[in-house]
């Protein structure tokens, strides 16, 4: 006996495109490598393409074996003969320089960022930019403190950092990852992702903006190989890796007994968990904000929901009507809530790993949401009738597809939400601070987010366990990272 | 690469779906009254904040801006509350809101006119039987500081004088105090009082301080009789914001779903730019949606909103910005 139907939305909003052209992304890219574009030694290249429209963006260098020893020699010959000797104030010098310069080329990166990697222009202006500029500030102001960051009166750093990097956050995750290794004194060779190198390579030109010294970071491109060779690689001391589960797995037996360092921050299966006395607007955005933002291409995103059973009808249907409402299309659209698949291979993937829930018995729900004809889309979906035991409550998807399962008590909650083999981040909502604080203490995660999620700031120690990874990065627990203690 | 044979949703969970309209419950009691209230969720500050700021990012281009331009223009009641207020005064800006734009008809009529009570007849001569409504504030606006019978003459008053919208204030003293019971029996008297003309429920937000209270006090008003709940008197300190009218719509629009009654929301105070107009609007279109996109279901109450409004219309028709005193200065 419905009488009215208000549709949300029902002011169509025009086009509103950022110009694709502020990029100014040029038509092939060298390496990185002593503080010059160099050719790759063997001269071989691959593509990179715009996810949204699967047009090519650009020509990029592959490095090889040889490629990756220059770089590391050249990030070795600059840690001994500069980096190493360059004070702390001196050091952070050249990190407020890079962050200044980030802000004020941010329209530039946020265009390359959204261009190559399919996420929204909202999202890379509004969080990636900014943030990947606050870390360089953040881990400047800590260049000339090292010796009161708790870990002894002098701590000393470890050498050449060599520093691989995810496609999901291509320029904040090279910020994570350089600022704090360049504060403490290191030198860095940082690869980044195949599929996503083009905001890496125009922060080296903000380097040689910098004037940082040459050799101190250099950026090589290539795919799996190249990674490879540079975890191989004698003369690196330390090894940063963000990615998957698989990969980390297999660099870890790699430089086993090798003395090398090393951080590891893997994949995840977040819960997020609402209890009924939980403020249900704001509950129903901190889903949407944990499983859609990036199209859920972030490791520590709350795929998993866990609702408590006397309000979970009430969520649901909320969430539901909040999933349909949310604009899927054109990225570099002012007013796009979800872009698109960063990849075919990544595409594939949502879609086999969705398609196991349906035959395992969950019950599915797609945004009717119209996708572009080009490029790679996948609907915002959610599961609900989920059991743990299900693929898509066990592996980690890395796309923008929810599971919901309920639970009835506390303990409950803590023993779904632990159940599993990563351990990166939670959300817990209550407005009963006791209860937050009684699940967090038992929840096996890097990260607890209390009636928010998916917040990062440079202050916060990020990081994970179990399979998730170890060490921390941002805060002052990020320095230890990348400090020989 | 999309699978084919998706479990879609169905349109109807897109949208808001209000119910056939059902009797609202009546309250004898305050623990009655209590005891509905404590089932509204409550609100997370950081999490309310967080969406408006996301919202306030939305991008209304070309064809977009204009048409909610007008509808913005169409949504105003266009106010004057001052103790300096005259005839005159009161009749040139009735002028203005029959054709907010002397020089364009184009230009849509604005909501409704808002004066005091003792301006309401120069109101009503004239604006005729026009569609713009004549509201008036009553019940001792803006500080609700009088007895009942004196609020529910103030009222009636300005009912008998014309006035087809009555905007009244809520007793905060009573609602803080926690005697809920009280707020509610003259809003429910304030409503009888009005016979046929719309109750505007002033919740004054910027004194009830946290969302928790705009909620329950939302819901309160509307539980009351309310035609529209309303942010502001405009003179506090605080008057409308965009998270306080966030939490609003989302009470009418919970409202609406669970009694089939809808509910009007009214922005008031501080709105002076076409650019926070139209924020607004994009927190009722993606909180409430195309049925609130009315002046029957969304005012802002404004005075010098409209000249900015009809300056950024013509710049949006023309290219160029117009001298501001291309429009009348009422």
């Amino acid at each position: 006996m419905e009488s009215l139907h208000s549709q949300l939305g029902g002011l169509q909003y025009d086009d509103a495109p950022e110009s694709a052209a502020i990029a100014k992304i040029k038509n092939e890219y060298g390496l990185f490598i002593n503080g010059k574009f160099t050719d790759a030694k063997e001269h071989k290249s691959f593509l990179t393409i715009n996810p949204a429209t699967e047009e090519t963006l650009s020509q990029v260098a592959q490095a090889d074996s040889k490629d990756v020893d220059a770089a590391v020699q050249a990030a070795k010959r600059a840690y001994d003969k500069v980096w190493s000797k360059t004070t702390g104030p001196e050091r952070a010098k050249y990190l407020f320089r890079i962050a200044r310069l980030i802000q004020e080329r941010s329209r530039e990166f946020a265009v390359t960022e959204t261009l190559d990697n399919g996420k929204p222009i909202r999202e890379t202006r509004d969080i990636d930019v900014p943030l990947a500029a606050a870390h360089f500030f953040y881990y400047a102001g800590w260049a000339d403190k090292l010796s009161y960051a708790g870990y002894g009166p002098d701590p000393q750093p470890l050498g050449v950092a060599g520093q691989i990097i995810p496609w999901n956050f291509p320029l904040l995750m090279a910020a994570w990852k350089l600022a704090p290794a360049l504060a403490a004194g290191n030198t860095c060779v940082l690869k980044p992702a195949e599929t996503t190198p083009l905001t890496a390579l125009l922060l080296a030109e903000i380097l040689q903006q910098a004037e940082l010294p040459d050799g101190v970071v250099n950026i090589i491109t290539g795919d799996g190989s190249t990674g490879a060779a540079l975890v191989e690689h004698p003369d690196v001391n330390k090894i940063a890796f963000t990615g998957s589960t698989g990969v980390g797995r297999m660099i870890q037996q790699r430089i086993a007994g090798s003395g090398k360092h090393l951080t590891l921050e893997l994949g995840g299966k977040g819960a997020n968990i609402v209890f009924e006395d939980a403020p249900i607007d704001e509950v129903v955005e901190g889903i949407i904000d944990g499983i859609f933002f990036n199209q859920g291409h972030v490791c520590c995103a709350g795929s998993r929901l866990l609702v408590q059973e006397s309000v979970a009808d009430d969520v649901l249907r909320r969430l539901i009507r909040r999933v349909e409402q949310l604009r899927v299309g054109n990225p570099l659209d002012k007013n796009t809530d979800v872009g698109a698949i960063n990849s075919a291979e990544q595409l594939a993937r949502i879609a086999e790993l969705t398609s196991t829930g349906e035959d395992e018995g969950a019950t599915r729900h797609t945004s009717t949401c119209v996708l572009p004809q080009k490029g790679f889309w996948f609907p915002p979906t959610v599961f609900t009738n989920v059991s743990q035991s299900h693929r898509i409550a066990r592996e980690e998807i890395f796309g923008p597809v929810l599971s919901m399962l309920t639970f009835r008590t506390p303990e409950e909650a803590v023993q779904k939400a632990n159940n599993t083999n990563y351990g990166l981040a939670c959300g817990v909502w209550s407005e009963k601070g006791s209860r937050t604080l009684w699940v967090a203490e038992r929840l096996r995660a890097g990260v607890i987010w209390a009636n928010t999620y998916n917040k990062f700031d440079p202050t916060s120690p990020f990081g994970g366990v179990r399979e998730s990874g170890f060490g921390r990065e941002g805060g002052r627990q990020g320095l230890e990272a990348y400090l020989n203690v | 690469m999309t699978p084919s044979a998706l479990r879609l949703v169905t349109p109807d969970s897109s949208g808001i779906k209000i119910p056939a309209r059902k009797n609202l419950p009546t309250f004898v009691t305050e623990s009655g009254l209590r005891t509905e209230l404590k089932k509204l969720s409550g609100v997370d500050s950081v999490g309310a904040e967080a969406r408006v700021a996301k919202l306030s990012t939305r991008s209304l281009k070309k064809d977009t801006k204009k048409s909610a331009i007008d509808l913005a223009i169409s949504m105003v009641d266009l106010t004057t509350l001052e103790g300096a207020d005259t005839a005159g005064r009161v009749s040139s800006l009735c002028i203005k809101a029959l054709q907010p734009d002397a020089n364009d008809p184009s230009v849509p009529s604005v909501a409704a006119v808002c004066v005091y009570p003792d301006m309401v007849a120069n109101a009503r001569a004239v604006i005729g039987n026009s569609p713009v409504h004549v509201a008036s504030v009553s019940t001792a606006f803006p500080s609700g500081r009088a007895s009942l019978p004196v609020k529910l003459l103030d009222t009636k008053e300005a009912v008998d004088a014309g006035a087809d919208e009555i905007d009244m204030v809520i007793d905060r003293g009573a609602f803080l105090s926690g005697n809920l019971f009280k707020v509610y029996e003259e809003i429910v008297a304030v409503k009888e009082a009005c016979g046929t003309a719309h109750l505007k429920v002033i919740l004054e937000t910027g004194e009830l301080v946290t969302y928790d209270n705009v909620r329950r006090a939302s819901w309160l008003a509307m539980l009351a009789g309310a035609d529209f709940i309303k942010t502001s008197t405009g003179k506090v300190g605080v008057n409308a914001t965009l998270p306080v009218a966030l939490v609003m719509l989302e009470a009418v629009r919970d409202f609406a779903e669970e009694y089939g009654e809808l509910v009007g929301v009214k922005v008031a105070g501080g709105i002076r730019t076409t650019k926070d107009a139209l924020k607004y609007l994009v927190v009722v279109n993606e909180t409430v949606g195309s049925t609130w996109l009315s002046p029957d279901y969304f005012r802002f109450g404004a005075s010098s909103l409209l000249n900015d409004l009809l300056l950024q219309r013509t710049k949006q028709r023309t290219g160029n910005y117009a001298r501001p005193d291309r429009f009348s200065g009422d």
